[in-house]
């Protein structure tokens, strides 16, 4: 039953807040940006396919363009040479944008505590969220993925993200 | 047989002594006369040495039996029809004026002798383009000297812009600006890479374009090395297992055993036959797995998602018997030097028939859609082909040296864990095209899966693990309650196990081809110097040769055809 002012709307008009049914849109229709480098984009594959079936959640149509997405998948080891390469990436991505950090060579470096790979990619660009797991099983590609809805929920379109992150590269 | 390679060597090298390592042949020689023993042992018709495995460098700095030049540089040789391994020995005591290359020789040279550069800081005089290959440009230092500390990263700020690789390689085509003027068009310079779906990982592939013709092209990779080899050398034996599984990781179980044979082969280790058996079943599944994955991105690539889904999908079926049994879905660590982790389950051999005759049911479905397929057939017959030749110079091995009609696999030429025992084909190619080496791998599938039947039958019981106090863990009641028990236990955890001083190469056919790993041991329970002679990063070696002149579409299904794999390509 609506009240106040909804009443004298009738049945076609629903009123919301701007917030909420932006992020209700965003939040469902999450397209990924996979950056894929290594073992762990071999099991984002198994979560995109039919199995996990990962369209169950609305973020099915992977793009290999940044320009076309707003959640980027960060599914693998970042070493040195890559890491221009992902920040690059990451800025042509239009705002608002998200980052999952996948498995734990994304996230810390993992197994490779050594010369060449980056100690987690948060020094290069920032994430939102981050999964354990070396590598993560699909099920757990799908919890960030929630886990990324609810973030949106809680947001706002006039608040800028991130604005004050600084990484190595910068 | 090898015998006679000694004899041979010889007479032809009177003033070299060739030793017997294992079952293969060492020549130490001078590094002044590296040009001349390398041209002989590729051109005379006695010696025959067509492919260049690997090239690789050893710092000697902390070495306790110090030799007198603190660099060696080992080179990989092979002579496929008369199955010969030969490597050559040389010290260089001066890396700045290091050795002669030998690029002009074999095509493989080229990034072997880049990445010892690049890794050791050994100079190769009169290379072609002797720059970094898996470190980033503005690297300083080298990281696998002894004296490079393994944490000491260096950030990269920029990545490298190719341009003068690129024209030197359009100059050594003999195409210049006139040229292009002659023909009123204009060069245009395309990426492909290192992010981008085609690249299934991170290369990056430069090309200069004629219209949609590829006229020149190089290569950038090392995105993701992960420093293997460093890493390697500041762990047990053991320890090493669960990084082998990185390397190529759509069968990461094969790498174990590859690894873990080499160990073996070393310590004189006669593994249990069941053991054995369970290796042997074990490799072919997941070469199956290996070429399903390869198979299935491949025809993405063309466009064909549905063959994705019949392959994948077995390949996700697959995971429920691989992670009952390991405990993982991908990173299966299931080796240990002696054996294996564990038995198979209880009722393993259902599961297996039940996968592999799902397996066969979606690679015939997926055949149905590929075999008599025009816009298939049109697309890959007689494109980016590799010809025998460039294929051996490059050190191409596995299903894509068997495209071009070699027909060189270690399983059947060199034969471990019984291979001779098993009724199985090699699949051969004709003409090197991207369809042959597709066809390969889809025969290949169908015969590893008859290997996988007949070791099912042959399979005997018994112990998985040797009863050899070296490698092998006590039983927990021994480590509880008697004292030798737990130090035993104790000294394989914390030193590892323990090997010879000494050094060894040995191969093994992975689904990719050759995986070899070269071992320097000090005798201790950590390997002083860990090589892999991976695979794909010799086929990435010569992708250019396959696609120049080729289209560009071509280009990336030609790079899914030859199945690189990031992990093994960078270490
Ligand atoms: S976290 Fe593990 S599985 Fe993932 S990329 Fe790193 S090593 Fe591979």
């Amino acid at each position: 039953m609506a009240l106040g002012l909804e009443a004298g709307l009738g049945d076609s008009v629903l009123t919301t807040r701007l917030d909420e049914i932006i992020n209700w849109g965003r939040q469902y229709s999450l397209w990924p940006m996979v950056f894929g480098t290594a073992c762990c984009a071999i099991e984002f594959m198994s979560a995109a396919a039919s199995q996990h079936d990962i369209s169950r959640f609305g973020a099915e149509v992977v793009r290999f363009s940044p320009r076309q997405a707003d959640l980027m998948l960060v599914c693998g080891t970042i070493s040195y040479k890559q890491a221009p390469i992902l920040k690059r990436i990451y800025e042509q991505m239009p705002d608002p944008r998200w980052v999952v950090s996948m498995g734990a060579c994304a996230s810390s470096g993992g197994i490779y505590d050594n010369y060449c790979t980056v100690q987690g990619i948060d020094t290069v660009i920032p994430v939102d969220v981050y999964i354990s797991g070396c590598p993560p099983r699909p099920e757990a590609v799908l919890d960030a993925l929630i886990k990324i809805q609810e973030k949106i929920q809680t947001e706002s379109v006039l608040v800028d993200r991130h604005i004050d992150f600084k990484g190595i590269l910068d | 047989m090898t015998d006679s390679l000694t004899d041979k060597l010889q007479v032809i090298f009177p003033d070299f002594e060739p030793r017997k390592v294992l079952d293969y042949t060492v020549l130490d020689v001078d590094s002044e006369a590296i040009p001349q023993v390398m041209k002989r042992l590729k051109t005379y018709p006695d010696l025959g040495f067509s492919m260049l495995l690997d090239i690789t460098g050893i710092d000697y700095l902390t070495y306790p039996q110090r030799p007198a030049a603190r660099f060696c540089v080992v080179y990989t040789l092979r002579n496929w029809k008369k199955n010969w391994l030969l490597q050559v020995r040389t010290p260089v005591a001066d890396p700045d004026r290091g050795v002669e290359s030998v690029a002009h020789l074999w095509g493989s040279a080229d990034w072997a002798e880049r990445e010892v550069y690049d890794q050791y800081g050994i100079i190769f005089r009169n290379h072609p383009d002797l720059r970094r290959i898996l470190n980033h440009w503005q690297f300083e230092g080298h990281p696998l000297r002894k004296d490079y500390d393994i944490f000491k990263g260096q950030v990269c700020y920029q990545a490298d812009s190719l341009e003068k690789e690129i024209r030197a390689r359009l100059t050594a085509k003999g195409i210049d600006e006139s040229t292009m003027q002659d023909i009123n068009t204009e060069i245009m310079f395309l990426n492909l890479g290192p992010s981008h779906p085609a690249t299934h990982g991170a290369i990056r592939i430069f090309t200069a374009l004629d219209g949609e013709t590829i006229i020149a092209n190089v290569n950038e990779i090392g995105y993701l090395h992960r420093g293997f080899e460093k890493t390697a050398e500041n762990r047990t034996y053991n320890q090493i297992i669960p990084l082998t599984d990185r390397l190529n990781y759509c069968s990461a179980l094969m790498n174990n055993i590859g690894y873990v044979k080499a160990v073996e082969s070393w310590l004189g280790l006669e593994i249990t036959e069941r053991a054995m058996f369970m290796r042997v079943i074990l490799s072919e599944f997941f070469r199956v797995q290996d070429h399903l994955v390869c198979l299935a991105a491949n025809l993405v690539d063309m466009g064909g998602l549905t063959n994705y889904w019949y392959l994948y999908n077995e390949k996700e079926a697959s995971y429920d018997l691989i992670s009952r049994l390991t405990g993982a879905r991908l990173t299966s660590s299931f080796t240990r030097i002696g054996g294996m982790y564990r038995d198979f389950y209880e009722g393993w051999e259902n599961d297996m028939e039940r996968q592999l005759k799902d397996i066969e049911k979606g690679v015939n479905d997926s055949l149905k859609l590929v075999l008599q397929n025009r816009i298939v057939h049109d697309r890959t017959q007689g494109t980016c082909v590799l010809t025998p030749e460039t294929a051996l110079s490059y050190g191409y091995t596995g299903p894509n040296l068997r495209s071009t009609g070699i027909s060189f696999d270690l399983r059947k030429d060199d034969p471990y864990y019984n291979y001779e025992a098993f009724d199985f084909c090699v699949p051969v190619g004709s003409y090197g095209d991207i369809y042959d080496r597709m066809m390969v791998r889809f025969e290949e599938i169908f015969e590893s899966i008859k290997i996988i039947r007949q070791a099912m039958k042959m399979i005997p019981d018994g112990p998985v693990f040797v009863d050899d106090h070296r490698v092998a863990l006590p039983p927990k009641d021994q480590v509880y309650n008697k004292i030798e028990g737990l130090a035993n236990h104790f000294k394989l955890i914390f030193d590892g196990v323990k090997t010879p001083a000494g050094e060894w190469y040995d191969g093994y056919e992975a689904a990719n081809g050759e995986l070899g790993f070269h071992f320097v041991s000090d005798g201790s329970g950590t390997p002083y110097k860990l090589k892999v002679r991976p695979p794909c990063f010799y086929a990435m070696g010569g992708f250019h040769e396959m696609i120049e002149g080729e289209m560009i579409a071509d280009a990336v299904i030609n790079l899914g055809s030859i199945n690189i794999i990031g992990g093994e390509l960078d270490r």
